[in-house]
């Protein structure tokens, strides 16, 4: 029997944009199936870049990005757009449609499911999140933590073989930040999640990795990489002020 | 922060009205204000009838006079246009109040206050029994050219959020200590219009990133439909088709 | 501004309709060469934008303000076509909404607001990027222009519908005196507002600014191009194409046959000196001898020599237009179709 294939494979992934900025210098990583990764790094290392590699929204750089198996292409971009759930960070950058409902629709709906199978995905998908008492409400009367959530759903419904998490904490109250990570450890897909939030990767990702000047720097148990302060220093990663990664894991 | 919305027209109801399919009502509204429009002036009558029409079209949605005349002042400005034409516009003179207006100019400022009342009130009516969603939708609905429409919805959909941005600049800006007093103070205001500028065009980028990541090719996937029932449109008809009838009769005897 | 129901006639609220709906088709087609997919987005956006800066108060004086119209704004920021389709939306929107402005003037509120405006502030503004330095005081300088030229040509565009379809004979001198005096001193503030507004996005991102793009092209001004921009198509060169020039041309032509001949200068004298100067007196008495409707218009239902000086400007100037477009095509589509044989 052969494994199934990792959701997410990305070799010698280098880009530069039109401007000559070059951003990704080379990277590489896997994602296994079922598995939960904090992406890290400091601002300005190629993070959002890289995020836009993986469902083909920037390409033409050098290297290799696989989905599931599927190379990211022009050649399979609808499936490949399917497979790969990003959330964004501003919700109301996700959140383009004048009703929740049709938010969560828009996605399923454009990769042509209709009729009783489409109310069904969408339904589970806002129950998923507990959301299903909003689906008529218009995002803008949402609170940010309740839009979070629906941004979430609106990609969940379209079944991701991996969920893509830009910065899923930040702006959220104490409260709705449990709320939402209570949401994502339900959840049996792959996780990739982008945050400069160290103490919710912690929480929620087993492993992480270090994003710094263009490449992967570090790739190892999030509770190791937090405790080595000459790794963190290096890539310009703080812990909150009394925060002790040993303490909590 | 929930003064955005306080520009708002609709009123939240459950009457016959509100329940009427958008293309409907669009239709009908739009109907009754060209039959308004072609009405000749003279049939003076004819127009206390469509007020009379409008005024149980907003009884049965039970809209309170109160709001609906509050609304007709938009029309001010044009009032005032209106009001200045029994004094320039030429010809035959007759005495009001030791006044001498212009017949013709009274008649055009007659012409103007009642037809423009009446299609404000009208589009008020519309307004207030439907929301903003199904407008869009029964434009959708009325053939309006599919890309017009998105754009349409996308405003509808930000506008708010661009609004708000707006506030919390200028929350901003007099919070540390500035206050817009004349002219001269126009250049922040403008920084400010431009930063607002650039922040949309911005986000618009970023919203079309997250349609093409969720599948977007050029067409929005169709989801809602708006139908109506051959009842639904004869019960939306009664308004125009009145109005028409009146219409006929006024230009007969005019 | 917004036109309501009963000012202008059944027949010309229907043709300017047709005016409006051709003008936004146009638009569409242009807004989707040029954005493609992102069309929808962006134009709806830029539509929030300018419904949302029309409510931003320019503080005048004594507790007076003024706001923005927008349609140079329009133009100058995102082009023509997208600047058409975002007044158009913002028009029918507010019409729809707010009952501000009737529905059966939509056509005239779109024409004149929406087209008029952005066309008029579109070709002057790029006509005078095109002539001054390629500098950025040049762009200010120009959008001032655009602006303050596009209030008034919406005015006298009004006007014009006014005199043609107006349901009350008011003597159109005064109408005119009034609405242009009353739309220079507002294009004045526009003008300002406009060139604050178009100064201060040049600064920061002047790739966003369409109707400057040849310059930012070889000076590298991008500050970040993180994010989206990652296919920026090499700039689009307005102006090059026949079509574009063809376009300017023609606006040019109108602007300054029906706009410029009866603003520009304030004495009548004058101005009936351009229109004989240019051969127009004599254009419309052919064109009433030919007993055409618009050329009968002119003569008989028009007193104002300044107004029908004008009208038959733009009048004749279109037709020869139409007459020269007709016969450019007539001898390509014969020299086509001759290749092809």
């Amino acid at each position: 029997m052969t494994t199934p294939p990792p959701s997410l494979a990305v070799s010698g992934l280098a880009y530069a944009y039109p401007d000559g900025h070059q951003a990704l210098f080379g990277v590489d990583l896997t994602v296994g199936r079922g598995e939960r990764v904090a992406l890290l790094g400091p601002n300005g290392a190629g993070k959002t870049t890289l995020v836009l590699h993986l469902n083909g929204i920037l390409t033409g750089g050098a290297g290799t990005v696989t989905v599931a198996g599927l190379p990211v292409g022009k050649k399979h971009m609808a499936e490949i757009r399917r497979k790969v759930g990003i959330v964004f960070q501003d919700p109301d950058d996700q959140l383009f449609m004048p009703t929740v409902r049709e938010d969560v629709t828009f996605g399923p709906a454009a990769a042509g499911v209709r009729g009783a199978e489409l109310d069904a995905v969408v339904r589970k998908a806002l129950d998923r999140v507990g959301m299903a008492e909003y689906a008529d409400r218009p995002p803008h009367h949402l609170s940010f933590g309740q839009r979070r959530r629906v941004a979430v759903a609106t990609v969940l419904a379209m079944e991701p073989e991996i969920l893509v998490l830009d910065e899923p904490s930040s702006n959220l109250d104490p409260a709705s930040r449990r709320e939402l990570a209570d949401i994502l450890r339900t959840l049996d897909v792959t996780v990739l999640m982008v945050t400069h939030d160290l103490p919710y990767a912690l929480e929620l990702c087993p492993r992480s990795v270090i994003l710094s000047e263009g490449v992967i720097a570090a790739d190892g148990p999030t509770a190791g990489i937090l405790a080595d302060e000459e790794l963190m220093a290096r890539h310009r990663l703080e812990l909150p002020f009394g925060f002790v990664p040993s303490s909590v894991a | 922060m929930g003064a955005g919305h306080a520009h708002k027209l609709y009123r939240h109801g459950h009457s016959p009205v509100h329940g009427l399919p958008p293309h409907t009502k669009l239709a009908a509204v739009l109907g009754f204000v060209v039959v308004v429009v072609s009405t000749p002036r003279e049939a003076v009558w004819a127009f206390a009838l469509y007020a009379a029409l409008l005024a149980a079209v907003a009884a049965k949605a039970r809209i309170p006079a109160g709001f609906l005349l509050k609304r007709l002042l938009i029309e001010i400005p044009f009032v005032a246009f209106a009001l200045l034409m029994p004094f320039v516009v030429p010809g035959e003179r007759t005495e009001v109040l030791g006044l001498p207006l212009s017949v013709p100019g009274l008649w055009g400022a007659w012409n103007v206050l009642a037809k423009g009342t009446l299609g404000v009130a009208a589009s008020v009516l519309l307004a207030s029994t439907t929301e903003l969603r199904a407008l869009v939708l029964g434009l959708q609905r009325l053939k309006l050219p599919p890309l017009l429409v998105q754009i349409a919805s996308f405003m509808i959909r930000y506008g708010d959020v661009i609004t708000d941005e707006m506030r919390r600049m200028s929350v901003a800006r007099r919070s540390r200590g500035f206050e817009a007093k004349g002219v001269r103070h126009w250049g922040v205001l403008a920084k400010s219009a431009g930063a607002l500028f650039i922040r949309s065009y911005e986000r618009g980028e970023r919203v079309h990133l997250a349609m093409v990541s969720r599948g977007y090719t050029g067409t929005m996937p169709v989801i809602d439909e708006a139908t109506a029932t051959r009842a639904q449109w004869a019960y939306a008809a009664a308004l125009p088709l009145s109005a028409l009838l009146i219409c006929l009769l006024g230009r007969t005897t005019a | 501004m917004h036109v309501p129901d009963g000012f202008i006639n059944a027949p010309v609220s229907v043709a300017a309709g047709v005016v409006a709906a051709g003008a936004v088709a146009a638009g569409l087609r242009g807004a989707r060469r040029e954005l493609d997919e992102r069309t929808a987005p962006l134009a709806g956006l830029v539509a929030a934008f300018i419904f949302a800066v029309q409510m931003l108060n320019f503080p005048v004086a004594a507790g007076t303000s003024g706001h923005l119209l927008g349609g140079a704004l329009a133009a100058i920021l995102v082009g023509p076509w997208t600047g058409v389709l975002c007044i158009a939306v913002v028009l029918l929107m507010q019409g729809i909404l707010f009952a501000d402005g009737g529905l059966t003037a939509l056509g005239v509120n779109i024409t004149v607001m929406g087209v008029v405006t952005v066309v008029v502030a579109y070709a002057l503004f790029r006509g005078l990027v095109l002539l001054l330095p390629r500098t950025r005081r040049s762009v200010t300088v120009a959008s001032f222009a655009a602006a303050l030229v596009s209030v008034p040509a919406a005015a006298a565009a009004f006007t014009l519908i006014y005199a043609i379809g107006g349901t009350t004979d008011v003597p159109v001198p005064k109408v005119l005196t009034a609405m242009v005096g009353v739309h220079v001193l507002i294009g004045v503030g526009e003008a300002v507002i406009t060139m604050l507004t178009v100064g201060a996005v040049v600064a920061v991102r002047p790739d966003l600014v369409y109707g400057a793009r040849g310059l930012t092209a070889p000076l590298k001004l991008r500050v970040d191009g993180e994010l989206v921009d990652a296919a920026p198509a090499a700039a689009p060169a307005a102006g090059g194409s026949p079509k574009k020039l063809w376009i300017g041309g023609v606006v040019t032509a109108l602007v300054l046959a029906g706009f410029v001949s009866f603003y520009a200068s304030a004495s009548p004298d004058g101005l009936e000196k351009v229109a004989a100067d240019q051969g127009i007196d004599k254009n419309v008495e052919e064109h009433a001898a030919a007993d055409s409707p618009l050329a009968d218009y002119g003569v008989q239902g028009i007193e104002a020599p300044r107004l029908s000086g004008g009208l038959a400007g733009a009048i004749g100037v279109g037709a020869t237009l139409a007459v020269g477009t007709g016969a450019f095509w007539g001898v390509r589509r014969r020299r086509t179709a001759a290749l092809e044989a």
